[in-house]
């Protein structure tokens, strides 16, 4: 396994979820690096364009099939793409939030094989032939809610819930994990998710009770 | 209390659903075919003038498709702020944007650009530029006095002093005024406290940054956005665009969080709608969190000196209060004119004096952030008044009742005649008892002082005040033909819920349930009445009055109609679930279906076609539009107002600081609150501990830090400058609230916004409860760091002065 400390400061935030995750920002550094890229410390930058691109084919494949919410999608990826771009900007995926773009605050945490990523963070290419999963896939055909979702609707959980896909997919990943947490529990795993309208105290509620509403069935 | 049918009871908000499947649309989630994106080049320094912009190399880039500069825009007069400049007064002030076919190439455009630029004085700390000699933050001026740019230098102050840390108070100030004696009140004290205080500048740092996608389409522009209102930002919006405002429609159902920023937020919504008129396709400028960081608004910190006079008994005889208020390059916040306001309301001083200046700084701009000026009064005095409690030996609870403002209490700034005005309404002992009773306070005040290991316990309660609701705006809704009851919100969607809170109103008059009602927001195209702008803790209040006007109206015009088609006068007919009746007699009367019909029959007034006089020209365009859909109801909110209104909240705070190593953890947070009649209890409890928990966040977290040689910035993310996390506020068990429910007399319900209260409750609980547990570590600066903590436990000289900017 990849040695999983965070060696940017910039992690702070992600560091627990990060290192839960498996998942670091060295990693996803290594992982530009592989894909035949440079990042840049500006977050939206990348080197390579679409007009550049053009010009000069990459040495990777563009085309992936990615599984998201249990569906196989074609997609067209640069080298250096993030998850998050792919999902919102390509896939019209746009229930992903980017608050920070850089591992800060959660917004954008998605599920890969069942483990709460940042997708802002991960390459797109380094998640090929992995199951993913957004808020977008949680509700069931008919309609029904997840029960953390229907928690959340229960309990008005969330304010202005620019963090709540984050948050959620997060929970989701929780209750797989610890189906019946404490308070404190479901906080230390929740904490890689920043909420700015400081709704923590009905976010702990809606873990809560969207768990039980998990054990109940 | 009255027996409401919905008012107080929880309900299902109805944006849950759209927000929790990834549904809701927010502004960057919106694209339109051929959409550009826009990338901002910003200024490297804190103040320069432009010389030459060389684009050429850029422009020859393919994909590269309109570069619009500060010259595109319309011009601002000065202290104003443009959106672009050629001469940027901050670091990170944007000078020109580029749309180009994707993000990459945008920025890669930016990277191509040569701007030359000189650089000019630059001040980031205000007592820089007070100084005799000292550079000014702008070539005009360093401050307002009369409205006027002004330039003020301090010649005849003791500045040894200031840089040992003691404010002086001899300096030119812009603003004055003083009630009372306050030279007789300090004088015949028992006790003065004299201290020089410090509160730190502290950006809004909403997790959606403000980011706006616009296009044109037959000479309107649509514009997809984040802002806090939705009526009152359109026509601010146009303005900056240049367009009149019905050649644009402003779309903004959700926003990610505001805090103040986005009250309009219409600075940098101009910069994507002009590059796309200029590029003639859709341009989409998402802002960085970065960007964000230096764009995104800010409060303004504080230095000053606050001397306070105690009688033996607690009572307060005197407040004399100085401030320097770190203004921005664009000076837009009156927080330093607030403090006194809200204080004189808090702690109701037999005398006082306010004395105070806003210097302009090359530090972001400032805006109003939840309570500005009121979260700063209650960080900067509730660990005073805990000072004087100790010196006096009174509980600290109890010196909170002993100075509460009651009734239609006086506040603020005397008028010409030298007449203060007053609250609608306060209840703060009441407050105060409550909270006595419900968090059993002698308990927590017991464990002061308690040791665990190295950890000390520390409790603290504060008082907060603040603005809680306006009056006179319209209300207008429509019953239709299917029954429903269509209320149309030009308030904003924030996430508090006060959108749909507020519309309950409106059911309540007609007495009728929540699942009959439709609310129409965000969405300039579908006709929204002149409103409050969605700040200021004021849509509860404001717009529970406008809707119960509409409401009462609609119900007016049913009864009038039953009594038509039946028999009778209006007055036989009585409202409710979903129909008019005849009191008595529920079988005999119209359901709202048939009454909508009638009413588009017998037009006029009854569907629309005729207004009422005394509504705002916005609603009569939105009225006219609706005008025979169904029946109308819409009026003038008249209802009779009593004063400000204001709403309270006293917060309680129990710490563990760990006297080795200078950690503090916080166990406890429990928030006692008058906020009037509560409307929706969830929502109450989610601003209360919100809001609690941001005012945690200043009293020990966010602040910047400035290279003071470059006047350029090292915290410009989340990381460095990091808001309170899930593991930074008490979590292993419920925070508390407790809300009395004692109607406002001047509103049809009695209630009062409750948002901005919140926030001080939580700082001044926050801040006292470390102080306590310090024994009598009374600190003169926020935020509360592990440096100010453990210097003052290690009794060390501290690190840099008292009124020391952006350390
Ligand atoms: S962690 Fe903030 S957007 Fe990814
Ligand atoms: S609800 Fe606004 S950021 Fe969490």
């Amino acid at each position: 396994m990849e040695d999983v400390r965070p060696v940017e400061d910039d992690c702070q935030a992600g560091h627990m979820q990060a290192a839960q995750a498996g998942h670091s920002r060295r990693n996803f550094i290594k992982g530009v690096i592989a894909a035949g890229a440079s990042v840049s410390a500006s977050s939206y930058v990348f080197k390579e364009g679409a007009v550049a691109r053009a010009q000069a084919p990459g040495a990777v494949e563009r085309l992936v099939t990615l599984t998201v919410n249990g569906r196989q999608r074609r997609v067209d990826v640069l080298p250096q793409e993030t998850l998050a771009t792919t999902l919102r900007y390509k896939l019209g995926l746009t229930g992903t939030k980017i608050g920070c773009d850089r591992s800060e605050c959660g917004a954008c945490t998605v599920l890969v094989d069942g483990v709460p990523q940042y997708s802002c963070s991960m390459l797109t290419h380094q998640v090929r032939g992995r199951a993913l999963q957004t808020i977008e896939g949680l509700q069931a055909e008919d309609g029904t809610l997840h029960p953390i979702q229907q928690a959340v609707v229960d309990e008005q959980g969330f304010q202005c819930a620019f963090c709540m896909p984050g948050f959620v997919m997060n929970m989701v990943a929780m209750i797989d994990e610890n189906p019946n947490p404490t308070r404190k529990e479901a906080a230390q795993f929740l904490s890689g998710n920043l909420c700015r309208c400081a709704d923590y105290n009905k976010i702990l509620n809606v873990a809560l009770q969207g768990a039980e509403y998990t054990r109940r069935g | 209390m009255a027996d409401y049918k919905l008012i107080g009871k929880p309900y299902s908000i109805a944006d849950l659903v759209a927000k929790v499947t990834g549904r809701a649309k927010y502004a960057e989630d919106f694209r339109a075919d051929g959409m550009l994106f826009a990338k901002l080049l910003s200024s490297p320094m804190p103040h320069g003038r432009v010389r030459s912009i060389d684009t050429s190399a850029a422009e020859a880039m393919p994909g590269v498709e309109a570069i619009l500069t500060a010259d595109d825009l319309p011009p601002v007069d000065a202290p104003g702020e443009a959106g672009l400049t050629n001469e940027p007064m901050y670091e990170g002030e944007p000078i020109l944007a580029v749309a180009a076919v994707d993000e990459t190439t945008a920025a890669n455009a930016i990277e191509a650009i040569r701007v030359d630029m000189e650089p000019l004085p630059f001040a980031v700390d205000p007592l820089d530029s007070l100084r005799p000699g000292g550079s000014n933050a702008r070539l005009d001026g360093n401050t307002m006095v009369n409205r006027e740019l002004a330039n003020v230098k301090w010649d005849d102050v003791d500045w040894a002093a200031i840089d040992r840390g003691e404010m002086q108070t001899n300096g030119e100030v812009a603003e004055e005024w003083e009630v009372g004696d306050v030279e007789a009140g300090l004088a015949e004290a028992d006790l003065v406290i004299d201290e020089t205080v410090f509160h730190q500048s502290m950006g809004h740092q909403p997790l959606e940054s403000r980011t706006s996608m616009a296009y044109w389409q037959n000479g309107k522009c649509y514009l997809h956005t984040s802002t806090q209102s939705t009526q009152r930002t359109h026509g601010a919006a146009a303005r900056g665009i240049g367009i009149a405002p019905e050649d644009l429609v402003l779309v903004a159902e959700y926003c990610g969080g505001g805090f103040g920023s986005k009250i309009f937020g219409s600075i940098q919504m101009k910069i994507p709608a002009l590059l796309s008129q200029k590029a003639g396709k859709p341009v989409m400028m998402r802002i960085t969190r970065q960007e964000e960081h230096f764009i995104g608004r800010a409060r303004p910190g504080l230095q000053g000196r606050v001397k306070i006079g105690f009688r033996r008994d607690g009572r307060i005889t005197a407040m004399d209060m100085f401030f320097v208020q770190d203004g921005g390059p664009y000076g837009m916040s009156g927080d330093y004119v607030v403090v006194p306001d809200q204080s004189t309301l808090m702690y109701q001083p037999l005398s006082h004096r306010f004395r105070g200046i806003s210097v302009y700084t090359n530090t972001p701009p400032r805006s109003p952030q939840r309570a500005p000026g009121g979260l700063q009064a209650v960080s900067m005095f509730s660990p005073l008044m805990q000072k004087a409690a100790k010196e006096l030996g009174i509980d600290p609870l109890e010196m909170i009742r002993i100075n509460a403002p009651a009734g239609q209490a006086k506040l603020g700034r005397p008028d010409e005649n030298g007449e203060q005005g007053n609250v609608s309404s306060a209840f703060v002992v009441e407050a105060a008892d409550l909270a006595e009773q419900t968090f059993d306070w002698q308990a927590m005040r017991a464990r002061s002082g308690q040791r665990n290991g190295t950890r000390v316990t520390g409790v603290g309660v504060a008082l907060s005040s603040f603005n809680a609701g306006a009056w006179g705006m319209d209300g207008l809704l429509t019953i239709r033909p299917d029954g429903k009851v269509y209320i149309q919100q030009g308030i904003g969607n924030l996430g508090t819920g006060s959108v749909f809170d507020t519309g309950r109103a409106a059911m309540e008059a007609l007495k009728t349930d929540w699942d009959q009602a439709e609310v129409i927001w965000g969405d300039t195209s579908k006709h929204l009445p002149w409103s409050i702008v969605q700040a200021g803790s004021n849509t509860i209040h404001t717009h529970t009055r406008t809707n119960y006007a509409a409401g009462e109206d609609a119900r007016r015009k049913l009864q009038e109609i039953a009594a038509g088609d039946l028999g009778g006068s209006p007055d036989d007919y009585d409202v409710a679930d979903g129909r008019v009746f005849r009191r008595g007699a529920r079988s005999s009367g119209l359901s709202f279906a048939q009454a909508a019909r009638r009413a588009i029959e017998l037009g006029g007034r009854f569907d629309g076609h005729e207004l009422p006089e005394d509504i705002n020209a916005v609603t009569t365009g939105a009225a006219t539009a609706l005008a025979g859909l169904g029946l109308m109801g819409v009026a003038r909110d008249n209802y009779p107002t009593g004063g400000r209104v204001i709403s309270h909240a006293i917060g309680f705070a129990e710490v563990e600081v760990d006297v080795e190593t200078g950690a503090v953890v916080l166990k406890d947070y429990r928030v006692s609150t008058d906020v009037g009649t509560v409307i929706n209890p969830r929502g109450l409890a989610a601003q209360l501990h919100g809001g609690g928990i941001q005012g945690f966040s200043a009293a020990l977290a966010q602040k910047w830090v400035y290279d003071r040689r470059w006047g350029l910035q090292v915290s410009k993310r989340f990381y460095t400058n990091r808001p309170p996390t899930i593991l930074d506020v008490p979590h292993e068990q419920p925070m508390a609230w407790a809300a009395q429910d004692k109607p406002d007399p001047f509103n049809p319900m009695g209630a009062k916004g409750v948002g901005e209260t919140a926030e001080g409750a939580g700082s001044g609980a926050v801040l006292c409860a470390i102080a306590d547990a310090l024994g009598d570590g009374y600190f003169n600066r926020t935020p509360l760091q592990l440096d100010l903590i453990l210097t003052k436990i290690e009794q060390l000289p501290p690190a840099f002065s008292t009124l020391t900017a952006h350390v």
